[in-house]
């Protein structure tokens, strides 16, 4: 107990520190053992240094210091910040000694120390640490803190580590605890240490075909997942595609109006976002939140606007329309570059979108892939809600269906067109918001997504929000599997070619409307 | 009175053409009335820009069909004739190499993809820039008028058609040159490309071409197989019911077009000095549009007016005030789809009716 607190202080009295330098192996042990159980910083530092030979007793200043050769002569520091004390001749300073057994046990020691400390991340370093090179020595430790520290964030990156080390023993009984404890483990690192132990020759034939056994079955469960990986990821994408086309959705449905300002209108709702983290600085989960109903706004009202100023001249003109919006999308590019500037801007993303899932090794995913999935979701519903469970969907999908019907049943179809223009176009406000959190924001945004939308809704079929969706969806995990055997622009263009295709298969889409209009 | 206008932009056309060919080529040094490099660089890419607004009037104007992808035609021409100009180029890149142009040899590829051969003779070269855009249109055309996609659905796959080309020629594998696509030409039919009589050749050769389009297109349009075309524009249903085959008067008309905008590029390519999938993008192809539109479809001359109209103004803004091209260019699409439908022709056509109401009310009804 006395060298406990003798070890605790920066000093060591002069008979211990002398003790220690001349104590005998046994003895040595103990103090090892007592310093392991110390838990401050210098304990550790002294056991640090005394493992890699540089712990030195100075019976000038009755203390241990950190020593290292200079030449000829041993420059002392501190223990604790590695501070230069003096240079000193050979003489001057007493070696601690160490032999292999005492390095095992402080080694021993001090991963015991790395791997129980409170704080999480350093346990987790300190396994990752360990993972790369793992020591049989260390397996009597290890399956102590095993039993003894039964945590979640670490336990599973634990077993990977126990089961490492006991495929580096020579006992086929050992090894086959290792392949047994890795079995199905899915991290790079399970898959090396096999495979390492597999072009060892030492094996007996159990052993091999039992690591050959278990290294296929995580190669096949890799291949699984990485498959789920890239349909989740394709989901995602096609949660993105779905936010941008389901506006078009409803303009191009409703009046067979191709806006090709669409576009332009995501990239106010982006922008929006933008402007209004600039005004609630520091808490970007509130700005997150108020710019959803303010980019629907702002970009619902451009919609209403465009309407009544430039679309509604031109019924019964798709083509002009379609040349009209064309240059509206120029305007407002421009527009934004004057303001804003031709540069990205970035938008942060609240904390809580940091981070990612970890199901296992080869299946993570970031959480504000998450949130655009919900939120796409949410979307779909709430427009859905409203088409289908309220009067305004009724009189929009009755417009949509037979213009001159409605009209005549008393629904002011103009008044109609305009809404939904601005319902349209405020989704796609919306759906800005969604996309300032997974890419900058730059005037060129909305190019990005305007081929992309117009084919997400042709080929689900005009004026069909389930159509949209499935379509969606259905493209965006199509790219993702076909990305990673050709490439991202490949894919694209393959992607291009099969819907292009598609249409002239099917014109009217995947699920074509039914109506007396359909057919003009 | 449609044919006055013709016959004065062919004149005016003509005159161009004469005047360079007097000042520049036959006495470049007596009269010093000869136009610098620049201008008959400039000339002559309005006089490619014409022959594509033809090229697009031809299908939107007179059959109805607005593809936003003609800039892919043009640009395939102008890598067609790209590829012949860089095989000119031999040993004289950068790096030397007798057969492979620079980019290859950068990429570290050993030997000329298949492709490319054939590209050294000239004969070849020209067939392909006919050929590649032909093809590529009628199969396409096949594909699509055969499954009746037709309005604004055409005009969406035809954008998609080209910003696929576009995303497809800036990969590096593809072996068009990438990012950088096709430049550094040295010489075309062994005349230096950059000499002063070449580009003066080329100028003129430009405005012939434009000349015999003018000529052929407006010919063509008052054949028989033109009044079809017309009929299918304004009710496809009801020719489609008198017997016509709708799908092959559309897909030849189709095809022409894309053949003549791929000439416009191969023409275009040599003057400017480069190529690159930046050509591809579905902007350039909205704006050969707007010049259509600006000049007034449906009347072949008003879409090379048009051409020259809008790429003047380009000139001037991106020169004078670059923030303001889009701004004009945008208001521009959208003024003159509200309130002038007709383009510059019909500003034309009524300021005349205006002037001499008698004669014109007469020829109005007797002409479609």
């Amino acid at each position: 107990m006395a060298l406990l607190a003798l070890f605790s202080s920066a000093t060591f009295a002069f008979e211990e520190g002398l003790a220690l330098s001349e104590s005998s192996w046994e003895e040595k042990a103990e103090w090892i053992e007592t310093l392991s159980k110390d838990t401050t910083d210098e304990a550790e530092q002294i056991l640090q240094h005394w493992v890699g030979g540089n712990l030195f007793y100075w019976p000038a200043e009755n203390r241990l210091v950190a020593g290292t050769k200079e030449g000829r002569k041993y420059e002392l520091r501190e223990i604790i910040g590695g501070l230069v004390i003096n240079v000193v001749k050979r003489k001057a300073v007493k070696k601690i000694k160490v032999n292999n057994k005492l390095r095992r046990q402080i080694k021993q020691a001090l991963a015991y120390r790395s791997l129980s400390s409170p704080d999480a991340s350093k346990r987790l370093k300190a396994i990752t640490e360990l993972k790369r090179k793992p020591d049989y020595s260390l397996l009597q430790t290890l399956l102590r803190l095993e039993v003894a520290n039964p945590d979640l964030t670490t336990a599973r990156d634990l077993r990977t580590l126990v089961g490492l080390v006991y495929l580096e023993s020579s006992k086929s009984t050992e090894q086959i605890e290792g392949i047994k404890r890795l079995t199905g483990n899915l991290s790079s690192e399970a898959k090396e240490g096999l495979s390492r132990l597999l072009l060892r020759e030492d094996l007996t034939s159990d052993v091999r075909a039992l690591g050959q056994r278990t290294i296929k079955d995580i190669e096949k469960k890799l291949l699984y997942w990485g498959h789920a990986q890239n349909i989740v990821f394709g989901v995602s994408l096609g949660s993105i595609l779905l936010l941008a086309a389901v506006g078009l959705a409803i303009t191009f449905g409703v009046m067979g109006v191709i806006n090709m300002a669409h576009g332009e209108f995501i990239m106010l709702g982006a922008y929006t976002t933008f402007v209004v983290q600039q005004i609630i600085p520091g808490n970007s989960a509130t700005a997150l939140l108020v710019s959803i109903p303010a980019a629907f706004m702002i970009a619902g009202a451009a919609g209403i606007l465009l309407e009544k100023s430039v679309i509604r001249h031109l019924y019964g003109r798709p083509l002009e329309t379609l040349l009209a919006t064309v240059g509206v999308s120029l305007l407002l590019q421009q527009m934004v570059r004057s303001i804003f500037g031709p540069l990205n801007q970035a938008v942060t993303s609240p904390e809580i979108l940091s981070g990612s899932f970890v199901v296992n090794a080869a299946f993570a995913i970031t959480y504000n892939r998450v949130f655009v999935i919900i939120f796409a979701a949410l979307v779909i519903v709430g427009l859905w809600l409203l088409m289908y469970r309220t009067s305004f969907g009724v009189r929009l999908r009755a417009v949509t269906m037979n213009r001159g019907m409605a009209a005549s049943m008393g629904i002011r179809s103009q008044r109609m067109d305009a809404l939904a223009f601005g319902l349209g176009s405020g989704v796609a406000g919306i759906a800005g918001v969604a996309i300032s959190q997974l890419t900058n924001v730059g005037p060129n945004l909305g190019q990005a997504y305007i081929v992309d939308s117009f084919m997400v809704v042709v080929f689900g079929g005009v004026g069909n929000l389930f159509g949209t969706a499935i379509a969606a969806i259905g493209l965006g995990v199509a790219t993702k599997i076909v990305e990673p055997i050709i490439g991202a622009v490949l894919a694209k263009i393959v992607i291009l070619i099969f819907i292009i295709l598609f249409i002239q298969r099917r014109p009217r889409g995947l699920f074509a409307l039914r109506g007396r209009s359909v057919e003009e | 009175m449609d044919q006055l206008f013709r016959k004065l932009t062919l004149a005016f056309v003509i005159v161009v053409v004469l005047y360079v060919f007097i000042n520049n080529i036959l006495f470049p040094e007596s009269f010093g009335l000869g136009l610098d490099s620049y201008y008959l660089t400039l000339i002559g890419k309005y006089l490619c820009f014409a022959i594509l607004a033809l090229a697009l009037d031809a299908v939107w104007g007179y059959c109805g069909i607005l593809s936003l992808g003609h800039g892919a035609f043009f640009a395939l021409g102008g890598y067609a004739m790209g590829m012949y100009l860089m095989r000119q180029i031999g040993d004289r890149g950068v790096y030397g190499d007798p057969l492979l142009p620079d980019f290859m040899v950068f990429l570290n590829w050993t030997e000329l993809p298949w492709f490319w051969t054939g590209f050294d003779q000239p004969w070849f070269a020209a067939l392909m820039v006919i050929m590649v855009p032909g093809l590529l249109a009628f199969f396409f055309g096949w594909f699509a008028f055969r499954s009746r996609v037709s309005g604004v659905y055409l005009s969406i796959i035809t954008q998609a058609l080209t910003y696929a080309l576009m995303l497809a020629f800036f990969r590096n594998e593809m072996g068009f040159g990438g990012n950088n696509g096709l430049t550094d030409f040295k010489d075309i039919l062994g005349y230096p490309i950059s000499a002063e009589s070449t580009r003066a050749s080329l100028m003129i050769l430009s405005g012939l071409a434009l000349i015999f389009f003018l000529i052929f297109t407006s010919w063509a349009m008052r054949t028989k197989f033109g009044r079809v075309l017309l009929a299918i524009r304004d009710s496809e249903d009801r020719a489609r019911f008198l017997g016509y085959r709708v799908e092959s008067y559309k897909l030849f008309i189709f095809v022409l077009s894309a053949t003549m905008a791929g000439i416009a590029g191969a023409l275009y390519v040599p003057q400017i000095g480069i190529i690159n999938p930046g050509e591809f993008s579905p902007l350039n192809s909205i704006e050969i549009v707007v010049w259509v539109a600006v000049g007034g479809r449906g009347s072949l001359y008003g879409a090379a007016l048009g051409a020259v109209v809008v790429n003047l103004a380009k000139t001037y803004f991106t020169g004078a005030y670059p923030d303001a091209w889009l701004y004009f260019l945008g208001s521009l699409f959208v003024l003159s789809t509200i309130f002038m439908p007709r383009g510059i022709v019909g500003i034309l056509q009524d300021s005349l009716h205006w002037l001499l109401p008698q004669k014109s009310r007469y020829r109005r009804k007797s002409s479609p």
